[in-house]
């Protein structure tokens, strides 16, 4: 496959409120730089994350998505990120039945501490997104930018 | 149609250094049902706020987007400007161009760009936000604590003051935390049990509160203002109501081998026992791994001494349930195990203590009676080593990254104390830098040097050799001197770091509380809101959320109950009205909904409603409690027909954000 040098992928983070937006708050205090592709949504819980989201977001020429939760058991609503757990699992064998890249989506999980760790995450995703090149699958063409 | 107003803040040169926010505030005025976007150097002062409430007049805005700090920075103050405007405040959003923009890109266009993006989104979101009204939820007047150190006793005193009933719940047979086996404190010298005792005993006088000793949170639901917490009352053995505490149980208790956590195992106390003379409440436990009547059924001394009656070798462990305003965790800290310091011989010689044990060998009501004597021949120690930050400042997995921040003062302390006590005795304390900010602190430790002639050296101590003298071979360098030493020790004290206590992780999990990387427990901001956690009523008193001293932990304990006692005084709190709802014509009654809720939010109704043919038929659809509902959004997912929604971050609204990222 060939790699474009100059692609610049368009990568949604689904960030919950109470772990992973605060952590992405926190690399922003401690100034940890990662690739502006990356454009966080606010979402109470990561269980809020309907996979219709996601599917949207790609449909729309998003070329990544992530989503970021509380570490497990750690979940402010005690149970959500479990269901998000399952809820990709599951996405991700409709992805791969539809034969679309597994690391396109991913899901990690980020506390208010890991400042750090938000900032890496965000950095080793997009490169991971770059090589794999632009989103043409799932892609609705008629949403392409002219 | 829509009219929204757009603010960009510079933030003083926060986000305007990296963004350039003329061009921001520019490119998001054409965005579509913008009809204002203005910028400003302080959007959150008073008049920037001026501002944005006389753009809402003015322009007669239907929804506002203020792109500046992170939400959890100033939604608040953004909601509130534009209530008192007149618009509803659940039709502001923000887009954060700092904490996620300015303050960590560096290229000026990149982050204009991205900014323009984030305004862009925050500006769809908003077209589709709705007025929001809140709800009201009834306050349980009733505070919990758990952990009845000084800062747990603190803060419930203080709020039994205020008139409010208390329960403290204590792992421990009593409450007294770490502060009852201190000796004297810095940096007055006065002794612990003096300034601590009266105040347990004040604290079990109290007819406000309840200590619930020897148990444990064993369950936490609800949210604030209404928690349901389940305490487990470990069994004991004794009837806590019926013993006296005279303690003659723990006198003719026969066996008297087991090792005394109260004097950090430096000596042993009976099977039955009262952890120490003041102790809250004075009543006695069976350690049942130890008691010989419950290990073989042969004994039971103590039963036949107790003229109360209450000893129950068959007594079970019991839980009661309770309900709560407020909840502040009070859990303390200990010091580090050091097992893996194979350096300082900790393990193989008895003459190497640590600092805490150190206050029991010192104690008046400790295993020696208050002399100062070696732990393995009970001889007058002549040269004592002390070695600071053990585990403390370390890079590696041993130890913890963090600076304990109380040992120097207490190894201060210690040396001023031995060389008062003991003028013969030569005291070496080996640091990497004395750390003594604080009132008094510094003049404290300088009297130790100065007047007390305690030998301070800079330097790191390498090893530490128990010699078939008797003696401890301590091998360190003094690094002002730049040479290596040999000091032949009669005693090596260790500062070892401390650490969160270990049951504070799973209680963080059950409270729903956030935690650093460290264990300690997590405030709702590092400057602005120490005391409380980001989970709205529960509030962190004392070493549980970071390593404190005795005036620290207790100014925490204090601003902790103010807070909880804010929170007990009012009637009824307002609910986040970001909460899910039913579209009924589309919901048809499947229950996924109600299998995901955490809080039990849902129920389900039978409703009339009218068919097409205009007959009318009954139909079980789901109903959202509004006051019981937290906003996670869960059951929206599970939902396979689509009927649930989540106010405030509706299917719509997120699609929106989603759409105008790819644009
Ligand atoms: C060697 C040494 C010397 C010191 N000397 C001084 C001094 O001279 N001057 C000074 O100002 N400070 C001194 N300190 C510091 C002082 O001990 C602390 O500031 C103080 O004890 C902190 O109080 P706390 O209540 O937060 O924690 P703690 O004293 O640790 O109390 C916590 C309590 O909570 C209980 N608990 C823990 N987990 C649970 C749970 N899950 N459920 C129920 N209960 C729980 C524990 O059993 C304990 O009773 C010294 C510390 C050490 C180690």
């Amino acid at each position: 496959m060939q790699v474009n040098e100059n692609f610049e992928p368009v990568i949604v983070a689904f960030c919950c409120n109470w772990c992973s937006y605060a952590g992405a708050d926190l690399s922003g205090t401690n100034r940890l730089n990662y690739p502006t592709n990356v454009k966080i949504i606010r979402v109470p819980c990561s269980c809020r994350v309907n996979p219709m989201f996601i599917l949207r977001a790609f449909q729309k020429g998003a070329d990544g998505v992530i989503i970021c939760g509380c570490h497990p058991g750690d979940c402010h609503y005690t149970s959500g990120n479990y269901f998000t757990r399952r809820r990709i699992t599951l996405l991700y064998s409709m992805l791969d039945f539809l034969g679309i890249e597994r690391d396109r989506t991913r899901l990690e999980w980020v506390s208010a501490a890991e400042g750090a760790k938000f900032a890496a995450t965000m950095q080793q995703f997009t490169e991971d997104v770059k090589a794999l090149g632009p989103n043409r699958r799932l892609e609705d063409l008629r949403c392409r930018k002219q | 149609m829509q009219r929204i107003g757009v603010f960009v803040c510079h933030c003083g040169t926060n986000i305007a250094a990296t963004v350039d926010v003329k061009a921001v505030a520019e490119a998001l005025g054409h965005e579509p049902g913008v009809v204002i976007s203005q910028e400003y150097q302080y959007m959150c002062s008073e008049s920037g706020q001026e501002l944005v409430k006389n753009a809402i007049k003015e322009q007669k805005l239907t929804g506002v987007v203020i792109c500046s700090c992170s939400p959890r920075m100033h939604e608040n103050t953004f909601r509130k400007a534009a209530a008192s405007a007149g618009l509803n405040p659940y039709l502001v959003e923000i887009a954060n161009i700092r904490e996620q923009c300015s303050w960590i890109h560096k290229d000026i266009a990149t982050a204009t760009e991205k900014a323009i993006i984030l305004g862009r989104t925050a500006v769809a979101k908003v077209h589709l936000n709705t007025p929001l009204t809140s709800m009201e939820s009834p306050v349980v007047k009733r505070a919990l604590v758990i952990g009845g150190g000084i800062a747990g006793i603190q803060t419930a005193l203080d709020i039994a003051e205020a008139g409010f009933d208390v329960d403290i719940v204590e792992k421990n047979p009593t409450i007294g935390g770490k502060m009852a086996q201190i000796d004297k404190t810095f940096p007055t010298l006065d002794c612990a049990a003096c300034i601590l005792t009266p105040k347990m005993v004040e604290a079990s006088q109290n007819e406000r509160i309840t200590i619930h000793s020897f148990s444990e949170v064993a369950d936490v639901k609800g949210f604030v203002g209404n928690f349901t917490v389940k305490i487990k009352k470990k069994a004991r053995f004794v009837d806590e109501t019926k013993c006296t505490g005279c303690g003659l149980c723990t006198e003719k208790c026969p066996m008297k081998k087991v090792p005394n956590e109260f004097n950090m195992g430096l000596d042993n106390r009976s099977a039955i026992y009262i952890p120490f003379a003041q102790a809250v409440p004075k009543v006695a436990t069976i350690d049942p791994n130890y008691c010989m009547m419950m290990k073989s059924g042969k004994c039971g001394v103590c039963s036949k001494v107790c003229s109360a009656g209450a000893i129950d070798y068959k007594q079970q462990d019991t839980f009661i349930e309770q309900q709560y305003g407020a909840i502040v965790v009070a859990t303390g800290f200990n010091p580090i195990k050091l097992d893996k310091y194979d350096e300082f011989a900790y393990n193989q010689c008895p003459d190497v203590v640590t600092s805490l044990e150190l206050e029991r060998l010192m104690n008046a009501a400790g295993p020696n009676g208050g002399t100062l004597l070696r732990p393995s021949d009970k001889s007058h120690p002549h040269t004592i080593v002390f070695v600071q930050c053990v585990g403390s400042r370390c890079d590696d997995e041993k130890g913890k990254p963090y600076c304990s921040k109380i040992c120097c003062m207490y190894t201060a302390k210690h040396a001023m104390l031995i060389r008062e006590k003991y003028p013969d005795t030569e005291v070496y304390v080996f640091y990497i830098d004395v750390r003594t900010p604080g009132k008094n602190f510094d003049e404290f430790y300088r009297r130790a040097v100065e007047q007390y002639n305690v030998h301070y050296i800079k330097g790191m101590v390498g090893k530490v050799t128990p010699k078939s003298d008797g003696k401890i071979d301590v091998q360190a360098s003094d690094l002002l001197a730049g040479e290596q030493l040999h000091i032949n020790a009669d005693m090596v004290v260790l500062a070892a770091a401390i650490e969160p206590d270990k049951t504070a992780r799973p209680l963080a999990t059950m409270l729903t509380t956030q935690m650093d990387t460290n264990d300690f427990f997590t405030e709702a901001h590092p400057k602005l809101r120490p005391v409380e956690s980001a989970t709205a009523g529960i509030f962190l008193s004392g070493a549980c959320q970071g390593p404190k001293d005795i005036p620290e932990t207790v100014a925490q304990a204090s601003a902790a109950a103010a807070k909880a006692i804010g929170l007990l005084c009012k009637n009824s709190i307002t609910c986040n009205p970001c909460v899910a709802h039913s579209d009924e014509l589309m919901c048809n009654g499947c229950s996924s909904c109600e299998k995901v809720c955490p809080y039990g939010a849902i129920t389900y109704v039978d409703k009339e409603f009218r068919m097409p043919d205009r007959s009318t038929k009954v139909r079980r659809v789901a109903s959202v409690n509004p006051a019981v509902c937290q906003g996670c959004g869960a059951c929206t997912v599970a939902c396979p027909s689509g009927a649930m929604d989540l106010s405030g971050f509706s299917n719509s609204q997120i699609m929106a954000e989603v759409d105008a990222i790819c644009k």
